[in-house]
């Protein structure tokens, strides 16, 4: 039986249910997904991170958001009132609603009924998700242009431009996906992954590109232009406060954990054990398998953390530079493999002329590469006059050494 | 601006003055992005870090203790017998960069005996909101009656409480000290005082 005809038979009260603790596992794990972020952090920065309020500081970002709650709640005069609250709830709803496709669990028992932790298994599940995920970015920028102030404004102009480039790259990384598993449905994703192997490892350029572009997509470091704190004070969120700065909050850090999840299911196998442990997956009732399902996400929320920790943000340029220059080039070319590949296999050619196939590309690649290496750029540059400044110069692209001296 | 492929001629400007034409050009080439492992290396140092001693201290819990030349609050000190030492010369606070100090100096009466010698200190005050912890002071001191703690916990919610009376300046009052006023230890001049002859209170001196 499919999952999808196992959740077909749920009744409305299981359905409830489910939806009841998708929305709490997506709060909870909010709260305990800041506080990880924070300690974690720190403890790359040689910090300790917050460990004041409950046991190692767990409750803090609860303190937090509390606190939040409590504040003024501000609407600048020249805001635009209902989009400016309309804003916060649209990007906070549409990421809850991209959970709903993810399928969490295997079979299980929920009441004594036999069901899947999957609010609802659609055909289309992974364009559901990109689609409610692209709304939610129109919370950012709606957040920006009715704060009738220029540094959200300017955010919100980044971000949609950030959003609309990263998720074109994105979607083209999920047509790999598409065309190996045969199938836009998670579960019939995770299902074609448990028979053969998981998509990381076969399409693995997919799964970098994805990576790559989930991060972009979430608007986190070191591409978080559109709330670059540096240079646009809050980026789009600048005028909000109180609650409405906590759906924000929450929206970004729901996000990171739908992309997480979404990763989990099209490249990590989804709720399966890791190769090798498969009888753990019967272990309490079928429950077991949540939390393989978790710890995927939490190594995918680690690499969050980590580039955090470690890259500088991008300059604007270079950012969309890399984005239409080199991830969505290199996906449509991989995409063009996977599909020949896909052809020849199905059309039942002979292994010779599927491996011989896979060679070309490798020589081609490799010929490519080659001759990208002999044709390095070459920049006229002024040339050193003279005897070398006294003083250090940083080396700059163009300029060797600058004469001073103002001899001939 | 032209650009540079398309300005084929370089010519010079009569005006002599350099500009970016008339440097003559050189082919160079590009470096390129680094190498993906020396790229990588970040990563490392990021991932590293988490399993070494973090720096944080624990701040109110855990005390971390200063270097011992530390300059903290000041102290007036006392001599052995407990008369202060400050004599109200005000040679501190005209010392002081910041005018943080304040001195009123007063006559040591027989009644009335504070420091040894003629004069003692009546008032003194310093301003924490003004000081800059220099030390200039210290240095100005004749009597050596100023000196600095380690203490460095000096902060408060009303600026009057951060001028500092002579009452929170002054040490404590140790073994063998009496408080003043009482008089000069018996047969001892203020010399032998700052000579430090004066090794503990007389008996006679708490007589009063």
């Amino acid at each position: 039986m499919t999952t999808a005809e196992l959740l077909a038979q749920d009744p409305v009260w299981l359905i409830a249910v489910k939806a009841l603790i998708v929305f709490i596992i997506c709060v909870i794990s909010t709260l305990l997904a800041v506080w990880t972020e924070r300690r974690v952090l720190a403890k790359m920065q040689l910090r300790t991170g917050p460990n004041r309020v409950g046991k190692f500081g767990l409750l803090q970002s609860l303190a937090d958001g509390v606190k939040l709650a409590l504040k003024e709640d501000i609407i600048p005069a020249a805001a635009d009132k209902i989009v400016f609250i309309l804003a916060p709830i649209i990007a906070t709803s549409m990421c809850f609603m991209a959970f709903a496709v993810i399928p969490m669990t295997g079979e299980v028992s929920i009441f004594g009924q036999q069901t899947a932790l999957q609010l609802t298994d659609l055909p289309v599940g992974v364009l559901y998700i990109l689609a409610v995920t692209s709304i939610g970015v129109y919370g950012v920028v709606l957040a920006g242009w009715s704060s009738g102030s220029t540094y959200p404004l300017l955010g919100g102009l980044r971000s949609s431009a950030q959003v609309v480039s990263y998720e074109i790259a994105m979607g083209l990384s999920l047509v790999a996906v598409f065309i190996y598993a045969g199938s836009m449905s998670t579960s019939d994703i995770v299902g074609s992954q448990h028979d053969n192997i998981w998509n990381a490892i076969v399409l693995f350029p997919s799964f970098v590109i994805y990576v790559i572009s989930m991060v972009g997509e979430t608007n986190r470091a070191p591409f978080d232009l559109a709330e670059a704190e540096g240079e646009l004070v809050g980026g789009f969120h600048t005028e909000y406060s109180s609650l409405k700065f906590a759906l924000f909050f929450l929206a970004e850090y729901v996000n990171i954990i739908a992309v997480s999840a979404l990763a989990t299911t099209l490249f990590l196998g989804g709720y399966h054990a890791l190769p090798g442990l498969g009888f753990t997956e019967s272990w309490l009732g079928g429950w077991f398998t949540l939390v393989w399902f978790f710890a995927k996400v939490i190594f995918f929320f680690f690499i969050f953390m980590w580039l955090r920790a470690t890259l500088p943000r991008l300059r604007y340029d270079q950012f969309m530079k890399f984005g239409w220059k080199v991830l969505i080039p290199v996906s449509l070319i991989w995409i063009l493999i996977v599909a020949t590949l896909r052809v020849l296999q199905q059309e039942g050619a002979s292994r010779v002329a599927i491996i011989s196939f896979a060679a070309g590309i490798v020589i081609l690649v490799m010929a490519a590469s080659s001759l990208m290496e002999r044709n390095k750029q070459k920049v006229r540059a002024p040339k050193a006059e003279g005897e070398a400044p006294d003083f250090p110069i940083p080396s700059l692209p163009q300029v060797q050494s600058i004469n001073v001296s103002g001899e001939k | 601006m032209t650009d540079f492929n398309e300005n084929s001629k370089l010519e010079k400007k009569s005006s002599g003055q350099a500009d970016i034409n008339s440097v003559p050009f050189t082919e160079v080439e590009q470096p390129g992005p680094a190498p993906l492992a020396s790229q990588a290396k970040g990563f490392w140092v990021t991932f590293s870090s988490m399993f070494k001693k973090n720096q944080t201290v624990q701040y109110p819990d855990v005390k971390a203790p200063t270097q011992p030349r530390f300059h903290g609050r000041h102290q007036l000190n006392r001599h052995p017998d407990g008369l202060e030492k400050c004599i109200g010369c005000e040679l501190c606070a005209w010392a002081c960069p910041a005018d943080a100090i304040y001195v009123e100096g007063g006559n040591n009466t027989p009644g009335n005996q504070m420091s040894p010698g003629e004069r003692h200190g009546a008032v003194y005050q310093i301003n924490y909101l003004r000081c800059i912890f220099c030390g200039l002071c210290v240095e100005a001191c004749p009597t050596r009656a100023l000196t600095m703690t380690n203490e460095y916990e000096l902060a408060d919610d009303k600026r009057e409480k951060l001028i500092f009376e002579k009452e929170d300046l002054l040490a404590p009052l140790r073994q063998g000290m009496l408080a003043p006023p009482h008089p000069m230890y018996p047969g001892m001049t203020d010399t032998n005082y700052y000579n430090g002859d004066v090794k503990e209170a007389h008996p006679s001196q708490g007589a009063n």
